[in-house]
């Protein structure tokens, strides 16, 4: 066939393409999408799984190795039959979780974190461009054997402007359809239906030529079978643990592969599709695997020797001259290999402007202190600009490559690639657990290795390994060489990469997740996604309502208060057209009283509390979460409120103890003045009643005249010793008083006091005891202050003390810097019920003629000790009374006085 | 002329002697007690025609013994001069609600107390 009628071929094919996609694009928009949706499309696009790889490469596959090619559809198989489980839950998760892409996907799940989705995206990268650039090739190739006239051709024989304009028309394809609109979903309706008309051709073509070949040039199949017999090779031989290897693989392909996680996960509109594909797809596989082996016997038989045998499916129908037959093959290698780029492309390119170009882009505005303004165009021209770039590392990776490779090879290289994200996606599924350092780790060791002992060895010896790397090891130590890591020599390299590999990243994985601790948003997600059914379902709107307005208008009214909710209540009602309290439950009508109790309590609890009372949903983690966050925020407020009131009432208690102590105050400034009062006429009544007396002296006898003088003398002395007290109290209580710090024997002191305190009752005989070696101490005190204080103990005892022989006991004693002295007579104490007075102003505790005193002695005494850093204090017990006076025996220039606050 | 008898109820020795000069200078007779619950029971079993009686006393105080002869039939109309140093409304208005016929401040003229004691007991 000519260049130019193939390329009309190809254009007519991309062109029934486009107006397919554009019909189903219409028909989405106007929602008409019915057909679209049928689980039947969701299988057929499920075959983007059979590449160009599958369609040409299977065969050279048989035509090599035998039966082994069937373990690339035995894992899908096993998985859709057997692991169904971990699909549907994937594809729930994905959809309710609006994934976009594997990475997404992982990255959502380990807590949002982006550093994931471009390990995930650079691994998928790296895995993806060889399998794009073998689509790319295998086009290319196609086009060279099924061209006659190649060497008059415009391209003139270079495959690799084939393989560009393949690629750009790719491109073009991909982004006017993979980026029509930023839908939520990332759901592209044309290219689904695309993909699915592809799996048709694809299959009808590979049919077309199996029956061709079995029934049109074999005699049907037992004479295939026997020509097989005939055929079969020494290698053909099915070795069991590499079968169970690939089986393993492939198996992992399917869930991970970017292209399959789109088809399967991303553009799934309803899990129940998967129902049917569990049966409906492996039946396409097997269809699609049917007739494989025959063409390779046949190829095999009939071709002439040096046949590349990848490409047996369209050379053989060729070489037999059934030219329509052929071309049906090769547009069927053409939809297999178009339908894997756009699918994996898009992916792919979702990735990449997802979790690197656009962060970048908004990192850099956000550095440039720009506003992001509309991110609509530019996620999409982002989108666009990744699927030209994930075409143009296809297309490199073809020119730099140079088509060498065996077609399977490459497909396997980049199965076992992805199977990387394997340990991380299932942890996502089934494993709280798991964390995102344990996945990052896991990833990134899982696909270090895969690098070393099987992308970078597969570009060949000394491409970028050195080739001593390859023989040697790395740096020399053969247990590093890339094909036989830690000596293990048994397996050939795809296994024993994919061995090495896999247990090192699922180890790392899972002590990473073990050590650990996930960030809260880590096990959010994990709960999110691992408990997904547990979910009600995304859309939190009140379906099935079964609560009574009796029990929710009790509810509402202890939330937003009585009236309040009555009256929205009955304006609820009023709208249905109803009298009274008591709404009709509709949707409508609890969608409203969420929204009313969410503005006091917040959404979260409010939707939580209805559902509660509504007996309807079941209250999700996410719910439980938002309820946390809320009530956490609720309560910091009203701690910060009670802290505040608590401040109230401390400042209003501590007002009303200022206000207490100022009634107090008051009262006693009262009864002091009545006391004062009270002082002060007292002596100047005698005063003045016998100055008048006297003023009538003659009648008086000269005794009496001398009596009456005499007592007015005393009177006048007592009233100024009251009043110099008063003034003493006065100083002292407002520590105004000059103290006069100075060296001093306590001893002299004590003597000084002894003698001075003589001049009290001086007729009474009053026994001192004394034990002068304590009392020689050295004192740095106001001596004249503390020999006010002895004196006026002593001068009391003097007074007050009722034994017949008075004695008084003088006692020292030192504890640390502090002076302890104990003044105990020999009387009858002071009554319990006395002892709290004597301190206080006037407390007299006999009528003050017999005691001679205004009653402020003690009082001022305590107020000198206190002046002194010290105090004094009345000791019940001691057999009469007894007064303890203590002090510093250093007393620094200006003590504190202890109650200076008050 | 019967000596009229007046009961001094001070515990202010210097004052009641100033107290006592006076009156019986003027023709009373003058009993003195410095402690309330003696000079109760000499009120019982000798009635005096008058009481001066001070407001501080060290066990009972003055509105207490007025409270107490106000009580009983012998002393009910006994005329009662108060004498307090202290002088406070309060306890002017207090005495007068208990009764008391006159009411002075300490310190005092002594002719006042004289003519006070004189109208008591002429009224």
């Amino acid at each position: 066939m000519s260049f130019n009628l193939l390329v009309l071929t190809c254009l007519g094919y991309v062109a029934l393409l486009f107006a397919v996609a554009s019909l189903a694009e219409r028909s989405a928009e106007e929602g008409r999408a019915g057909w679209l949706r049928s689980p039947l499309v969701y299988t057929l696009s499920l075959s983007v799984y059979c590449t160009a790889w599958t369609f040409y490469g299977a065969v050279g596959y048989a035509a090599r190795s035998g039966l082994e090619f069937m373990t690339i559809y035995l894992g899908p198989t096993l998985v859709f039959v057997g692991w169904w489980v971990i699909l549907r839950k994937l594809v729930r998760i994905g959809r309710e979780n609006r994934v976009t892409s594997i990475a997404d996907f992982i990255s959502s799940r380990y807590g949002k974190s982006n550093l994931l989705g471009v390990i995930v995206t650079l691994l998928c990268i790296s895995a993806g461009t060889p399998y794009i650039a073998l689509q790319l090739q295998s086009i290319a190739q196609s086009f060279t054997v099924f061209v006659t006239d190649m060497d008059s051709a415009p391209v003139a024989g270079d495959r690799t402007l084939i393989a560009l304009w393949v690629a750009i028309g790719l491109a073009f394809f991909t982004i006017v359809f993979g980026t029509r609109n930023l839908d939520a979903n990332e759901q592209h309706h044309g290219v689904v239906t695309a993909i699915a008309l592809e799996a048709v051709v694809k299959l009808v073509a590979l049919l077309a030529v199996g029956i061709f070949v079995v029934w049109g040039v074999a005699g049907g199949p037992a004479d295939v079978m026997a020509r097989i017999d005939a055929q079969a090779l020494p290698e053909w031989q099915i070795q069991p643990g590499r079968w169970t290897g690939l089986i393993l693989l492939s198996a992992i392909a399917i869930i991970c592969l970017p292209r399959m996680f789109q088809v399967l996960v991303v553009e799934n509109v309803n899990d129940k599709h998967l129902a049917t594909a569990s049966w409906a797809f492996p039946t396409y596989l097997f269809a699609i695997s049917l007739f494989v082996l025959p063409i390779a016997t046949l190829g095999m038989e009939l071709m002439p020797t040096g046949s590349n045998p990848d490409m047996f499916v369209m050379t053989l129908p060729l070489h037999l001259g059934r030219d329509d037959l052929a071309l049906l093959a090769f547009l069927g290698g053409f939809s297999a290999a178009t339908s894997m780029v756009i699918v994996a492309s898009l992916a792919l390119a979702t990735m990449v402007s997802n979790h690197i170009v656009v962060p970048l882009w908004l990192r850099l505005r956000a550095a440039q202190g720009q506003d992001t303004g509309d991110m609509r165009l530019l996620v999409l021209n982002v989108r666009r600009l990744s699927i030209s770039i994930v075409l143009g590392l296809g297309y490199l990776y073809y020119i730099m490559s140079g088509g060498s490779e065996a077609l399977a090879a490459i497909g396997l290289i980049a199965f076992v690639g992805v199977a990387q994200i394997l340990p991380a996606l299932l942890g996502a599924l089934f494993w709280r657990g798991a964390s995102r350092t344990g996945a990052a780790l896991g990833l990134s060791a899982g696909a270090a290795l895969w690098a070393y002992t099987l992308l970078l060895p597969s570009f060949g010896a000394g491409v970028i390994l050195p080739a001593s790397v390859m023989t040697d090891g790395l740096l020399g130590l053969p247990w590093l060489r890339p094909y036989s890591l830690f000596g293990l020599t048994t397996l050939d390299p795809l296994l024993h990469a994919l061995f090495w590999s896999l247990l090192v990243n699922v180890l790392t994985f899972c002590i990473g997740s073990f050590l650990s601790f996930p960030s809260p948003i880590e096990r959010v997600q994990g709960a999110l996604f691992v408990n997904i059914y547990e979910r009600p379902g995304p859309a939190r709107s009140w379906s099935r309502p079964m609560a009574q307005a009796e029990d929710l208008l009790p509810m509402a009214q202890r939330i937003i208060g009585a009236k309040p909710a009555q009256g929205f209540f009955q304006e609820q009602a009023g709208r249905q057209g109803k009298a009274g309290f008591l709404p009709d439950i509709t949707p409508e009508f609890l969608e409203a009283l969420e929204l009313k109790l969410a503005g006091s309590v917040g959404a979260a609890t409010a939707h939580a509390m209805i559902a509660q009372s509504a007996g309807t949903a079941v209250v999700s983690v996410e719910d439980l979460m938002a309820v946390a966050s809320e009530t956490a925020q609720i309560m910091e407020y009203s701690s910060q409120l009670e802290a505040q009131s608590e401040e109230l009432s401390r400042t209003a208690r501590k007002l009303r103890e200022a206000n207490d102590k100022l009634r107090k105050l008051s009262v006693q400034k009262d009864a002091f003045l009545s006391q004062i009062s009270h002082e002060l006429r007292t002596p100047m009544t005698s005063i003045r009643a016998f100055s008048e007396i006297m003023m009538d002296a003659d009648s008086l006898s000269p005794e009496e005249q001398a009596h009456f003088a005499q007592v007015i003398h005393d009177e006048s002395i007592r009233l100024t010793r009251l009043l110099d007290d008063l003034l003493d109290l006065s100083v002292l209580e407002h520590g105004q008083v000059q103290l006069d710090i100075g060296p001093a024997n306590l001893r002299k002191l004590i003597d000084q006091a002894v003698t001075s305190s003589k001049s009290v009752q001086a007729d009474r005989h009053f026994r001192i005891l004394r034990s002068s070696d304590e009392e020689e101490v050295m004192l740095t005190t106001d001596a004249g202050r503390l020999t006010q204080v002895f004196i006026n103990i002593l001068s009391n005892a003097r007074k007050y003390c009722t034994s017949d022989a008075p004695e008084m006991y003088i006692q020292v004693r030192q504890a640390q810097d502090m002076v302890e002295i104990d003044f105990t007579d020999n009387g009858a104490g002071i009554p319990t019920e006395s002892q709290s007075l004597i301190f206080e102003k006037f407390a007299r505790l006999t009528d003050s003629m017999h005691a001679g005193g205004a009653g402020l002695g003690l009082a001022i005494c305590r107020e000198i000790m206190q002046n002194l850093g010290g105090d004094i204090i009345y000791v019940p017990g001691q057999g009469g009374a007894s007064f303890r006076v203590s002090f510093p025996r250093v007393l620094a220039a200006r003590a504190p006085r202890r109650e200076a606050a008050e | 002329m019967v000596q009229k008898r007046v009961l001094v109820i001070e515990d202010e020795p210097n004052i009641s002697e100033a107290i006592r000069f006076i009156l019986t200078r003027n023709g009373w007779q003058v009993d003195v007690e410095a402690d309330g619950f003696a000079a109760l029971a000499r009120l019982r079993s000798a009635p005096p025609d008058a009481l001066i009686l001070d407001l501080m006393l060290p066990d009972m105080d003055g509105f207490e013994i007025l409270r107490n002869l106000r009580a009983e039939a012998p002393t009910r109309d006994l005329p009662v001069l108060m004498l307090t140093a202290k002088g406070q409304v309060a306890d002017r208005d207090l005495a007068a609600k208990l009764g008391v016929t006159r009411f002075m401040t300490k310190p005092f003229a002594n002719a006042e107390v004289v003519s006070a004691l004189h109208d008591m007991v002429a009224s």
